[in-house]
């Protein structure tokens, strides 16, 4: 009788299940931030590889995320925003996703280092057990600074799109781990003051949980500040130029202004309108990050047909 | 129930199959191509293999 019911079940996992376990809207930010990492780097990359090449980052990113999911399943299944994830929603079982999640990681260092070097394949490594194991396990539930750290494991993709041109780190690809390693903190907090989801049930120490609204406005501001200059100085590397750094001084100012604001408000002033002003922040905020690295695409294409400055 | 070739656990699992067949057909793809793209650009195809041969040395050099 066991296997009929089991035949007869409907909560099986489907094709989207898995894809939904490589977190793919995240993934799409390591895709694009990685293609800029590759194609801006001084040493040209037959294109084949380079799509593989973003294929692989683009996948081990999706791995870590799925070990990220299993990691995480218990508190996944008490916040109702990810309740409907594929495993508290009982589609995928969590050594399923531990399978998955190691076997993907596995497949996409090694198929970045043969396919590229050996020094972007470890990078990637590096990445990924840099995003589960120190981020996931280990800090998430121990300090507010929680996302401070995630940002790094995000900030990584175009220091290696770089590596897999050059084969090594530079200042360039620094600056440009730098400008979304400082721009996560913002980002994510200005989400987290007006979602309001239910990290205390889950037990994770958000910084709004923790040290309270008031506290979170202020380290938006404090993080938008050092971002600036960060933002700014780039354009003076190899990969900035006059239109890339018109953009960092536009987009900065703007971005500063909004944070100014939202340090200003008092909760119940951003309850009044339903927190307007921090969501036009985080929606400002996407604009920005893509407005920095479509500048740094610019600069590229411009050096190309012989525009380019310094 | 018979599992006949249109039970309903075929059905449910078509889309995951066809999905996994895309998947490792890509796959395949991009390893054909690589090898292609490697082998035109004529990078290092022979490794040290525990014995020394000619075809592993530098050239010699140009006569005295």
């Amino acid at each position: 009788m066991s296997d009929i019911s089991y035949i007869q079940q409907d909560n099986e996992a489907r094709f989207s299940d898995y894809i939904a376990l490589l977190k793919p809207r995240v993934m799409s930010l390591v895709v694009f931030t990685a293609f800029v990492g590759l194609v801006v780097a001084p040493v040209p990359v037959h294109p084949f590889v380079g799509f593989v090449a973003i294929l692989f980052i683009a996948l081990g990113g999706g791995a870590s995320g799925a070990l990220n999911m299993w990691y995480d399943a218990d508190i996944d299944r008490v916040m109702r925003r990810t309740r409907s994830r594929p495993i508290p929603a009982g589609r995928v079982t969590e050594r399923e996703a531990l399978g998955f999640g190691l076997a993907l990681s596995g497949i996409s260092c090694l198929m970045l280092a043969l396919a590229t070097n050996i020094f972007s394949g470890l990078f990637l490594a590096f990445t990924i057990f840099f995003y589960v194991v120190v981020y996931t396990m280990w800090l998430k539930r121990a300090t507010p600074q929680n996302i401070v750290i995630g940002g790094a494991a995000g900030a990584f993709p175009p220091m290696i799109g770089w590596a897999v041109s050059t084969g090594g780190i530079a200042v360039e690809s620094v600056a440009m781990f730098l400008l979304i390693f400082l721009w996560t903190p913002p980002h994510f907090w200005a989400l987290a003051l007006f979602m309001k989801s239910d990290y205390h049930e889950a037990k994770v120490p958000m910084l709004t949980v923790t040290h309270g609204r008031t506290k979170t406005r202020r380290n938006i501001l404090a993080y938008t500040l050092i971002l600036a200059p960060v933002a700014v100085a780039t354009g003076f590397t190899s990969i900035g130029g006059p239109l890339y750094l018109a953009t960092a001084i536009v987009m900065n100012a703007l971005f500063i202004k909004g944070a100014i604001e939202i340090h200003g408000r008092s909760e119940a002033q951003a309850e009044a309108d339903k927190y307007a002003t921090e969501k036009r922040f985080f929606y400002f905020s996407l604009i920005y990050l893509f407005a920095h690295f479509a500048a740094l695409l610019a600069e590229e294409g411009l050096s190309h047909i012989g525009l380019g400055v310094w | 129930m018979a599992i006949t070739r249109d039970s309903d656990l075929h059905m449910r699992r078509l889309s995951r199959n066809l999905g996994l067949g895309v998947v490792l057909l890509g796959f395949v793809a991009i390893v054909f191509g690589l090898t292609i793209v490697k082998v035109e650009r004529g990078g290092k195809i022979e490794a040290y293999d525990h014995q020394p041969r000619t075809s592993m040395l530098p050239p010699p050099e140009a006569a005295k």
